[in-house]
């Protein structure tokens, strides 16, 4: 992407005030978005944007500066705006050399979305907006949207670290609307692989476009949801953002230090029922937060958080990582050259019980069960939590009986986890999903089988 | 960069178009300083100067866009051949088409306040470090912070088209926050406080820390209460996110697609008479506030409802052109995208009394202070509204203990019709909405 001269001399400007680490991040994103709305594609669109990051860090101060301009002035510019911030008296002033660092990136790209014509793009949107309608008169509204990206990253640091990743992701979407009797209602499904243009030889577009106007018109006879405590089943798959908002979050080292986590001081403690297992995998083919390296030049790892209910580590970024003595976890990410890195979660998932899906669901009395969940938040110091229930049925004497309307459940992260009773043998993978944190956004992906926890509470306005 | 050398860029792209092609450039420039400190250090200071341009086109009723983040005089070439090429692939419509200059005047808003610029990097981590020093003060149960920040933005775009639109804007911006962390036995809560301002003299440090202190403090002891149906008092900070999801729904672009659950009812009313919801970005007290919207027209004052009555929707000119009638000025974009539409600055017309005298009416109730995940718990389609909370019970008229672990639902619809009083304390906020204290009937709260 650039010289390594180039990176070279930019770390030793950025070091030349003392600084006791540097590193420059380059990135190269490109990527196409095509939208489908009202029976019309809007447009297509094109974006290209190319540019760099240049920290300095000096005892617990960290300067950062970034540039669009990738020429040797722009460098030198961002570099010595970094330096200032951060003066040090380290007496590294030139880094000699780098070591590539080898990542094996965990799957391979067979089609790369920018050499497939536009014109495919478009129709996987008119075929997406063709099942949708056809699915039921009722669906009154379809939007569909088809995105790929294309981001080449480029890390080298004062620790003579030189790395690089290509990473292409592609994903498409469909959210309907149904009317009917009690108004309108909405149905949404997507999926998404860091792949290329074969996702669409795996995924029919047309089946993604059934399920979300399904679920739109599933919830045109749904009831308001009720309100109150109660036991909570949540479906396979559908389940991970649960993990992602209850402990994923406060697992992050960088909240853990600032004693901003409920999980603080915690390794080694029996937080969850013993078949509890949650593992952030960074390299786990094909999901949506897969990648070879981090944005800061680590490859990406496995990283177990829970072994069998027991807390066992944090994960972690590089000067989180320095400041401990320890090893980065391969979590150090952002959004792109114009943020710093900070930790972040990649693939988080809850491994496989023992039980029966079906036997969890026929020993809950009363209850709901969520089939599919939608986004949620956290607060990870004092733990409480809330999600969003995009498609949930109440449970009546051991049976799913009806769909239940949209709204929220919120909990405690450590009262969820050590209120799971029951877990399921039908592990699987849910949607792709974009995790926000202080502003950045990147994408992760999420997973659980069946598991039921003993009692959450439903926003819901029902009795 | 100032305004006049991007509308130069942008008037440069606009003139290479072609015969019967329509071409819109809008060129952005951004400069922000951004300051983090903890425990009385820097932690981070990043500076960034960031640029881009967008570029849509129109030939024979089909629209392409392409974007770029750069204004290399190569890239904005090839960006206006990629928006070319994307145009054969769009649906033919024949609404679409760029702005065309309307006669409204801009409203000429000062909101580049030259200040900014003299203060150096060390005063801004300096109001940093005060503002964290102030927090770690305010109460003895304060046990840290999880950030204080100095932030600031200086940001110019222009908007040129072949229609004949050419428009410039600048403003200033500076803000301080501060995330705190309070603690008694083994509990932990958090509050936040901040102070907005277009130029640094004018942030209310103090203020900043006392709400950041206060809104933690007051958590402490925290219970999750039994479900029942109460009046909630939602907050400035509260009331504001819920006015920007109603705002959403009187998007032109929602009736249009069949997506807005007010389509069909202009003129009914849909809220309780003391709602009348104005969105004004020639307001100067708006942060959000500007002299011209996503496509280059001049900025208006536009009432969406009046004493509870539906009297309008927002428009661009797309669907302002398709609805049979004309833009209200409400195009909103970066640079990187083609113009939706939406609020700019949204506000309730403030009723006459104070939050207090509002709260020592109701017998039962609870005052709302933060909510948690109103993207994934509020269908503005549909209308469901269900959202985690936190809080102190009200009981008697008085403010009593703290809550947590709350849900509270309703319908927007419902809770528009279940304004029962909207307080006299309009506060602008960092959002493309202000906040006032409303209090809301018959709401359901789900606890234990």
């Amino acid at each position: 992407m650039i010289e390594q001269s180039l990176v070279l001399a930019t770390l030793s400007e950025a070091l030349k005030t003392g600084g006791e680490f540097a590193e420059v991040f380059v990135e190269d994103r490109q990527s196409s978005t095509a939208v489908l709305d009202d029976g019309k594609v809007e447009e297509l669109v094109s974006g290209r944007t190319r540019g760099a990051g240049v920290r300095v860090v000096v005892g617990d101060t960290t300067g950062f500066a970034h540039t669009s301009n990738l020429t040797a002035e722009g460098l030198t510019r961002a570099a010595r705006a970094a330096a200032a911030s951060a003066r040090g008296s380290s007496g590294i002033t030139k880094v000699v050399g780098l070591t590539e660092v080898q990542a094996t990136p965990p799957q391979q790209v067979k089609v790369l979305p920018e050499t497939v014509a536009k014109v495919m793009k478009v129709e996987l949107l008119k075929t997406a907006d063709n099942a949708a309608r056809a699915t039921g008169a009722a669906v009154t509204q379809v939007s569909a949207c088809y995105a790929d990206g294309r981001r080449r990253i480029l890390v080298a640091n004062s620790d003579g670290l030189l790395a690089s990743d290509d990473q292409v992701r592609t994903r498409f979407a469909v959210s309907c609307v149904a009317l009917g009797d009690t108004g309108m209602q909405t149905g949404y499904e997507s999926v998404g692989r860091p792949i290329g243009f074969e996702l669409f030889d795996e995924y029919e577009v047309d089946a993604l476009a059934r399920t979300a106007a399904n679920r739109a018109l599933t919830k045109l006879a749904a009831q308001p949801a009720p309100s109150g405590s109660m036991p909570v089943v949540i479906g396979p798959g559908g389940g991970g953002v649960l993990f992602h908002e209850a402990c994923g979050h406060g697992l992050e080292a960088d909240l853990v230090a600032k004693q901003a986590s409920v999980f603080r001081n915690r390794v080694g403690e029996q937080v969850a029922h013993p078949e509890v297992t949650l593992i952030d995998d960074g390299t786990m083919a094909r999901e949506w937060g897969a990648y070879a390296i981090d944005d800061e030049g680590r490859p990406a790892q496995r990283n177990v958080l829970i072994e069998n209910g027991v807390l066992t580590d944090y994960m972690w970024d590089l000067l989180r990582a320095r400041k401990e003595g320890r090893e980065s976890s391969g979590n150090g990410r952002r959004q792109n050259y114009q943020h710093l890195p900070m930790v972040r979660m990649t693939n988080t998932y809850l491994s496989n019980g023992t039980e029966n899906p079906a036997d969890i669901i026929a020993a809950t009395d009363r209850g709901v069960y969520v089939a599919h969940l939608g986004g949620g938040q956290v607060n990870t110091a004092t733990g409480d939590f809330v999600f969003g229930m995009n498609e949930a049925y109440l449970i009546e004497n051991g049976q799913i009986t009806a769909p239940i309307r949209e709204g929220n459940l919120i909990g405690n992260g450590p009262e969820v986890l050590a209120g799971i009773e029951a877990l399921g043998n039908d592990f699987a993978m849910g949607s792709p999903g974009t995790c926000g944190k202080d502003g950045q956004g990147v994408p992760v992906g999420d997973g659980t089988p069946t598991l039921r926890v003993a009692s959450m509470t439903i926003g819901g306005t029902a009795a | 960069m100032n305004p006049e050398e991007l509308l130069e860029i942008a008037q440069r792209i606009v003139n290479w178009g072609r015969d019967g092609e329509q071409v819109e450039a809008i060129v952005g420039h951004r400069q922000e300083t951004e300051v983090r400190v903890y425990k009385g250090e820097i932690e981070s200071l990043s500076v960034a100067e960031s640029q881009g341009v967008g570029i849509r086109v129109i030939t024979n009723n089909r629209q392409g866009f392409a974007h770029a983040g750069t204004l290399d005089q190569k890239v904005l070439a090839e960006t206006l051949a990629e928006a070319r090429d994307n145009v054969v692939f769009g649906s033919p419509d024949k609404f679409f088409g760029l702005a065309e200059p309307d006669g409204v005047a801009p409203p000429k808003l000062n909101l580049y306040n030259e200040a900014l610029l003299q203060v150096s990097t060390e005063a801004k981590i300096d109001m940093a470090l005060e503002l964290e020093r102030a927090v770690l003060a305010g109460d003895p149960r304060i046990v840290g912070i999880e950030s204080a920040d100095y932030g600031d933005a200086l940001s110019a775009d222009a908007i040129a088209t072949t229609t004949g639109i050419r428009s410039t804007g600048k403003d200033t911006s500076c803000y301080l926050t501060a995330y705190s962390l309070a603690s008694e036995g083994d509990e932990i809560q958090t509050g936040f406080g901040f102070s907005v301002s277009r130029e640094p003299g004018t942030l209310d440090i103090a203020t900043a820390a006392s709400d950041a202190v206060e809104r933690a403090t007051r958590m402490l002891g925290a219970t999750q209460p039994a479900t029942e149906r109460v009046t909630v008092v939602l907050d400035p900070f509260v009331s504001a996110q819920f006015l920007g999801i109603i705002g959403g729904t009187l998007s032109g672009e929602a009736v249009l697609k069949g997506r807005s659950l007010f389509a069909n009812r202009l003129d009914e009313q849909v809220a309780a008479t003391s709602v009348t919801l104005v969105d004004d970005p020639t307001n100067p007290d708006a942060f959000t506030a500007s002299d011209a919207d996503g496509e280059g027209l001049a900025t208006r004052r536009n009432q969406l409802i009046g004493g509870g009555q539906l009297e309008k929707f927002l428009h661009n000119s797309y669907t302002g052109r398709r609805s049979g009638s004309t833009s209200t000025g409400s195009a909103v974009r970066g640079y990187a995208s083609t113009p939706g539409v939406g609020c700019q600055a949204l506000s309730l017309v403030p009723g006459e009394r104070l939050p207090s005298e509002l709260i020592a009416e109701i017998d039962n109730g609870v005052l709302i202070q933060g909510v948690s995940g109103l993207h994934s718990g509020v269908n503005p389609v549909s209308g469901d509204f269900s959202t985690g909370a936190e809080g102190l019970r009200i009981r008697n008229g008085e403010l009593a203990e703290p809550v947590r672990e709350i849900t509270i639902a309703s319908t927007l619809q419902r809770m528009l019709l279940d304004v029962t009083a909207v307080g006299s304390d309009l506060t602008w906020l960092p959002m493309n909405s202000a906040g006032v204290t409303i209090v809301v009937a018959e709401v359901t709260m789900s606890g234990a």
